[in-house]
């Protein structure tokens, strides 16, 4: 027993402890006493924490892949010859092509001469438009380009632009509601608590994608009659706001429930004795203790809402059909003659955003972990 | 734990009542695009007309109190068990409901039970050798396949099996162009859902696999393991025995709390497939804007969810006799 108790302490102690090596000889006299402290260095939460992220890969692979993805969409639409605001899409049409777009058409007749050779009639159509549509890959169009003769690749980038930062927005909006509510019931109790977890219980029932189709349906019947400013994609902006008025409860449970076991610990007895005011209480005292859980799960929200603007995308809701959004760019698998280009990329930049925030949440949860050991 | 019961029951009825509240409302302000289905647009007592069909449902006062009496005229009527008749003029919605209901529990019960006998294997292995190949490998895929947007996943298959390779059939539940009976007509079904149930399985698995693991790891902490392999004991038995049985307590209450949701069927994968069952039958509702179907799914989908959390609390205390409810 008191073995296995001194192999744990080594196993912690590699974490918390790190021996420094003695830079300066003055020390060394130090040292024929038995002032070991001086020779340690612990390491503050914070940075074990950094490091215990750090060590681990999938986390790093998530982070990567997320920077990867920001620079792509938000850096790399700079540097396309596509991109530019000529119209509310913000690209240009690729109208400087010179290929002459033949097609056939129908048969008209077929007869075989009597020397045995095959004589078929064909009508062909000479494509007489200069924009270049539904180009295959090529160094120009590095992903071809759409049934407009938008440059996929272009709206790719800029798709993750909208996409990303309706993600954060939302999860910001959440995690403020989320704490605000949530801290009010776990602090006061009482009625507050009754009050605020039955709104929860309430909002936490509702199922959100019908909420979010019926939502859109009403949004679009404004627009219809005349509500002007919901052109466009402030329609997407108001409904990702709405799903976030329903979207806090997860937060408000969570930050509730750590405050329920907090307030009962010895330090906030120790703060109320020093007679700290209730601001104080909360903002310096409880809520810096709630954080690690909160940006566990504000992480792993962001994947999910970057989901439902996706989803809400495929059927054909949320972002102007057209538009560049990840979501509406995976709409198009169902236009007739869709090829691969038009849907795979952007379902593949959903999966990989969705994929990094889950490797980095996960990561940064057994960071936190005060039990981990690895 | 009788009054526990009433106690939780009454709540759930309040907040049933607050979620069939804000569902009203928000159905209220719906386009009426329904009332204009089968009429002459051109004719010139359209107006007149779609305001008479629309009186029939008590639809046209759209004040504060013209709501609230909405409401509760609805409310009477969903209490008493009257759903009222579809706007698509297909019948009365319990009904339409009903017929549906069946094609989504089967798809969601054949993929649970094949999660179950997936994930609970591999996720005690992938616990029992903790940070080992295995455990990273399935850790990995499990993440991925959390990650994969069901449409994504699933529109990939299609054109992958049924359109390149032509092994399964794209769409639907059964082939319109033969009239197959019996025991064929079961072959052909079985051979429609492969697709959406690869889909929905490796989707899912994901989640209940890592569940699993975190609960095995706790248990293979636990002093009672110890004490099992001190007293020498195969480290078969120990699992499969002392550790496995454990790791189910937590994993038959959120079963418990998954089963009323099968019923409810998954509206994106029912539309990417084109299954008959009620996610399709939402879908369809939701974009003719058939309102006694849309409230009606919506609160079944509501109480499924309410009975579901019950569900879980009760079965925790019916499992583990350390857990007590009560106040």
């Amino acid at each position: 027993m008191e073995e296995e108790k001194k192999i744990s302490e080594n196993e912690l102690s590699e974490d918390v402890v790190e021996t420094v090596v003695e830079e300066n000889p003055e020390a060394e006299e130090d040292l024929h006493g038995e002032n070991l402290g001086d020779r340690v260095k612990v390491l503050s939460p914070g940075r074990m924490v950094a490091k215990r992220f750090f060590r681990s890969k999938l986390s790093m692979v998530g982070l990567v892949t997320l920077l990867f993805l920001f620079l792509f969409s938000f850096i790399g639409p700079m540097f396309s010859p596509w991109t530019g605001d000529s119209n509310p899409k913000g690209q240009v049409v690729d109208e400087n092509t010179t290929d002459m777009f033949v097609r056939v058409e129908e048969q008209v007749f077929s007869f075989e001469t009597p020397d045995g050779v095959e004589v078929d009639g064909y009508i062909f159509i000479v494509n007489e438009t200069s924009i270049n549509t539904q180009a295959d890959l090529s160094w120009k169009h590095w992903l071809g380009t759409d049934k407009d003769g938008y440059d996929i690749f272009t709206r790719l980038m800029l798709g993750g632009r909208i996409s990303l930062t309706i993600g954060f927005v939302v999860v910001i909006l959440e995690t403020l509601l989320g704490v605000l509510l949530g801290g009010l019931a776990g602090y006061f109790g009482g009625w507050v608590d009754n009050l605020i977890m039955r709104i929860v219980d309430i909002l936490s029932c509702i199922p959100t994608l019908p909420i979010m189709l019926i939502l859109s349906a009403v949004l679009t019947e404004w627009a219809d009659n005349g509500a002007s400013w919901l052109n466009g994609m402030s329609k997407l902006y108001i409904l990702m706001a709405i799903l976030s008025v329903i979207g806090w409860t997860g937060t408000a449970r969570l930050v509730r429930g750590q405050i329920l076991s907090l307030r009962e610990q010895e330090f906030m007895l120790a703060a109320k004795c020093s007679g700290l005011s209730t601001r104080r209480k909360l903002f310096k005292h409880l809520l810096p203790n709630v954080l690690p859980q909160l940006i566990v799960s504000m992480t792993l929200g962001l994947g999910s809402i970057i989901l439902t603007e996706a989803s809400l995308g495929y059927l054909g809701l949320g972002a102007p059909i057209g538009s560049a959004t990840w979501g509406a760019l995976i709409n198009t698998v169902k236009l007739t003659g869709a090829t691969w280009n038009f849907w795979v990329p952007s379902g593949i930049c959903i999966t990989l955003a969705i994929l990094a925030f889950n490797f980095v949440g996960d990561g940064l949860r057994d960071a936190f972990d005060p039990k981990m050991k690895r | 734990m009788v009054k526990y019961i009433i106690k939780r029951l009454l709540i759930s009825l309040l907040i049933l009542f607050g979620v069939s509240l804000i569902l009203y409302v928000l159905v209220r302000l719906m386009p009426d695009t329904a009332f204009y289905e089968g009429l002459d647009l051109q004719a010139t007592n359209v107006e007149q007309l779609v305001w008479q069909r629309k009186e029939l449902y008590g639809l046209n006062d759209n004040s504060f109190w013209g709501i609230i009496k909405g409401y509760f005229g609805w409310l009477w009527n969903f209490v008493r068990g009257d759903f009222g008749e579809s706007f698509q003029g297909t019948g009365a919605v319990s009904e339409m409901i009903f017929k549906d209901m069946g094609v989504s529990f089967i798809i969601s019960f054949v993929s649970l039970i094949l999660q179950l006998l997936i994930a609970i294997p591999l996720g005690i292995r992938c616990a029992c050798n903790q940070y080992g190949k295995l455990d990273y490998a399935a850790t990995v895929l499990t993440m991925i396949g959390i990650s994969f947007p069901s449409f994504f996943f699933g529109n990939i298959m299609i054109k992958l099996f049924a359109v390149e390779l032509g092994w399964f059939p794209a769409q639907g539940l059964e082939d319109a162009t033969k009239m197959l009976t019996g025991f064929d007509k079961f072959l052909d079904q079985l051979h429609h859902l492969v697709l959406p149930l690869f889909v929905l399985v490796i989707l899912s698995i994901g989640s209940l696999m890592r569940y699993t693991r975190t609960n095995t790891l706790e248990v293979l902490n636990a002093d009672y393991i110890r004490t099992a392999r001190a007293k020498g004991l195969s480290e078969n038995k120990v699992v499969y025995k002392h550790v496995f049985r454990n790791t189910m307590i937590p994993l038959v209450t959120t079963l418990a709390g998954i089963l009323p949701g099968l019923f409810g069927g998954s509206m994106i994968t029912e539309e990417v497939f084109a299954l008959p069952g009620i996610g399709q039958a939402a879908w369809k509702a939701f974009t003719k804007s058939d309102i006694p179907f849309i409230m009606t799914y919506n609160m079944f989908i509501a109480v499924l969810t309410v009975v579901g959390i019950l569900l879980t609390d009760l079965m925790y205390a019916l499992v583990d006799p350390r857990v007590k409810l009560g106040k």
